[in-house]
């Protein structure tokens, strides 16, 4: 694209603010009940984020990739390349982190948590309990009607956001699965900042502080690492 | 955008004394009682109505059948005050289907002025790009295919240039938008045989009045005029303030009709193409179809009262 300084983020938006979020509405409308099976997956993940079970980080793994894929079908590829031709490579790179997490949390089982009082590890607790909880009442609260409510698990970006507080609450980072929520996360924060959406600032800084606290972790992780050589 | 300079504001305004009353010719169809305004197309002499109807973003709406039927009831305004030329673009994610679908449900109206765009890389492409924006529109052939902001536009102007003397096209083009490129496209302009140019220009934004819109009058070229509102800014911008006593001597009843009628008085120009989703807003822009247009001094004290807001 020449003269690409030229151009601004609202030459990129193919779409009114109206239509994106009655988008919602009609998804939400077409396959209710699930939003309520989507939260009590989330809700179901939160209790293995505090039980001690020994399977938990696959448990987890398997609910967060389900929610991965059918987010890339069921609302990417489905509804919002009806008005978005670019929706097919989000759908891509959202099957792409199902993948790599039924990867490296199920096959291998690399999602690893400990149980206790880490920091980090509460940090990501609460970003994932925002996802969960707070997020799909942000819509209601600025005046939006409750029918496109974004709900954890069936829209990208509670899932994506969600997805990476548990990341965060994971013992070890995961730099491989973080690069595709935080770069979804990116996209939508300049998609909703150009509609004016209150959302923008919302994902930006849940993105953000998931990014800082995985940079001190892995921080800490390698200066652990170089006092235990000495 | 730049400022055009005195100088060319000077021989501009010549140009509209000599041109304004010359170009201008009433529509044969009667829209509520009164003549269409409209403008020959330079390489023809076939007549357009002076307001044509934009789709960006407003007909990108999915497969939200509420809103297609919103959609079809402004294509109906539309066509019913005397409007023919439809623009799209295959980059305007559903556009395309659905102005297909507002034409199906009007069961295809007579006059319709099918103009859309030609918007991959590499240019090898455009040909089937074409063929689905025509299934898309369900149309028999376009009336008009622009190349989009000028990608791959000398293998797309082969593949135009082609199709219309095959038959299976009336009219070719380019399009930028928003200033971009405008060497590029006087390039074009003067070394390919085109029918019309598309670009952005409005009662702030004048910087194709200094060379593009003169070269286009020069070269016997057509002008579609894009964001004629700014994407609604202007609109928004001009709605805080009353609209002046003196508008009426032009026939000016709301601020879009203003901004439109300043656009559409300017000789070199064929049709601009604002987009709405409202049937409210349809009718005032036909509006600005009809009747008195601004003649050079009283453009020259349009733009002087819009800058002062």
């Amino acid at each position: 694209m020449s003269e690409w300084w030229t151009y601004s983020l609202s030459d990129f938006l193919l779409f009114s603010p109206r239509i994106y979020y009655r988008l919602f509405e009609l998804y939400n409308a077409d396959i209710w009940p699930l939003q309520i099976l989507a939260l009590a997956l989330g809700a179901a993940i939160f209790g293995l984020l505090l039980s001690g079970v020994i399977w938990r980080g696959r448990a987890i793994a398997a609910v967060l990739a389900a929610c991965w894929l059918w987010v890339a079908w069921a609302y990417l590829l489905q509804r919002y390349d009806t008005i978005n031709w670019a929706a097919s490579y989000f759908a891509v790179g959202f099957a792409a982190e199902a993948m790599l997490i039924a990867w490296s949390g199920i096959i291998r089982d690399r999602l690893g948590f400990r149980s206790g009082t880490e920091a980090a590890g509460r940090m990501g607790g609460c970003i994932f309990l925002f996802a969960l909880v707070v997020y799909p009442l942000i819509g209601p609260l600025v005046g939006r009607a409750w029918a496109q409510a974004e709900v954890f698990g069936v829209a990208p970006d509670p899932t994506a956001i969600a997805t990476l507080g548990i990341l965060v609450a994971a013992y070890r980072p995961h730099w491989s699965l973080l690069v595709i929520p935080l770069i979804w996360c990116a996209i939508s924060a300049a998609t909703l900042w150009t509609m004016q959406s209150p959302e923008a600032m919302v994902v930006a800084v849940a993105a953000a502080l998931a990014l800082v606290v995985a940079a001190w972790k892995s921080l800490a992780r390698d200066q652990r690492a170089s006092r235990a050589e000495t | 955008m730049r400022q055009r300079g005195s100088l060319s504001r000077r021989s501009l305004l010549g140009a509209l004394t000599a041109a304004s009353t010359a170009v201008l010719r009433p529509w044969p169809a009667l829209s509520q009682g009164r003549a269409v305004i409209t403008r020959p197309i330079p390489s023809t002499g076939e007549t357009l109505p002076v307001v044509g109807l934009g789709s960006w973003i407003t007909f990108n709406v999915g497969d939200d059948i509420v809103a297609r039927d919103v959609c079809a009831e402004v294509m109906r305004a539309f066509f019913a005050a005397g409007g023919r030329m439809i623009d799209s673009s295959p980059m305007y994610g559903s556009s395309q289907k659905v102005i297909g679908y507002g034409l199906g449900k009007l069961d295809r109206p007579p006059g319709v002025f099918s103009a859309d765009k030609v918007w991959i890389s590499p240019g090898s492409r455009g040909a089937g790009q074409i063929e689905a924006s025509r299934r898309y529109w369900g149309v028999p052939r376009f009336d008009l295919l622009q190349v989009h902001n000028l990608l791959a536009w000398e293998e797309h102007l082969r593949t135009l240039r082609a199709m219309k003397a095959a038959g299976q096209l009336r009219y070719i083009g380019i399009t930028t938008s928003e200033g971009r490129r405008h060497r590029e496209v006087e390039q074009i302009m003067r070394t390919q045989p085109l029918d019309f140019v598309q670009v952005t220009y409005n009662i702030l934004d004048r910087e194709v009045e200094d060379r593009i819109l003169p070269l286009a009058r020069e070269r016997g070229i057509g002008v579609i005029v894009n964001r004629p509102f700014r994407e609604g800014e202007l609109i928004r911008r001009m709605t805080r303030h009353p609209l002046p006593a003196w508008a009426a001597e032009i026939d000016c009843a709301n601020w879009a009709q203003f901004l439109l009628k300043f656009i559409v008085s300017h000789p070199a120009v064929t049709c601009a193409i604002p987009a709405t989703t409202r049937v409210d807003h349809v009718r005032e822009n036909m509006g600005a179809a009809h009747d008195r247009l601004p003649d050079a001094s009283m453009r020259a004290r349009m733009i002087a009262h819009v800058e002062k807001l």
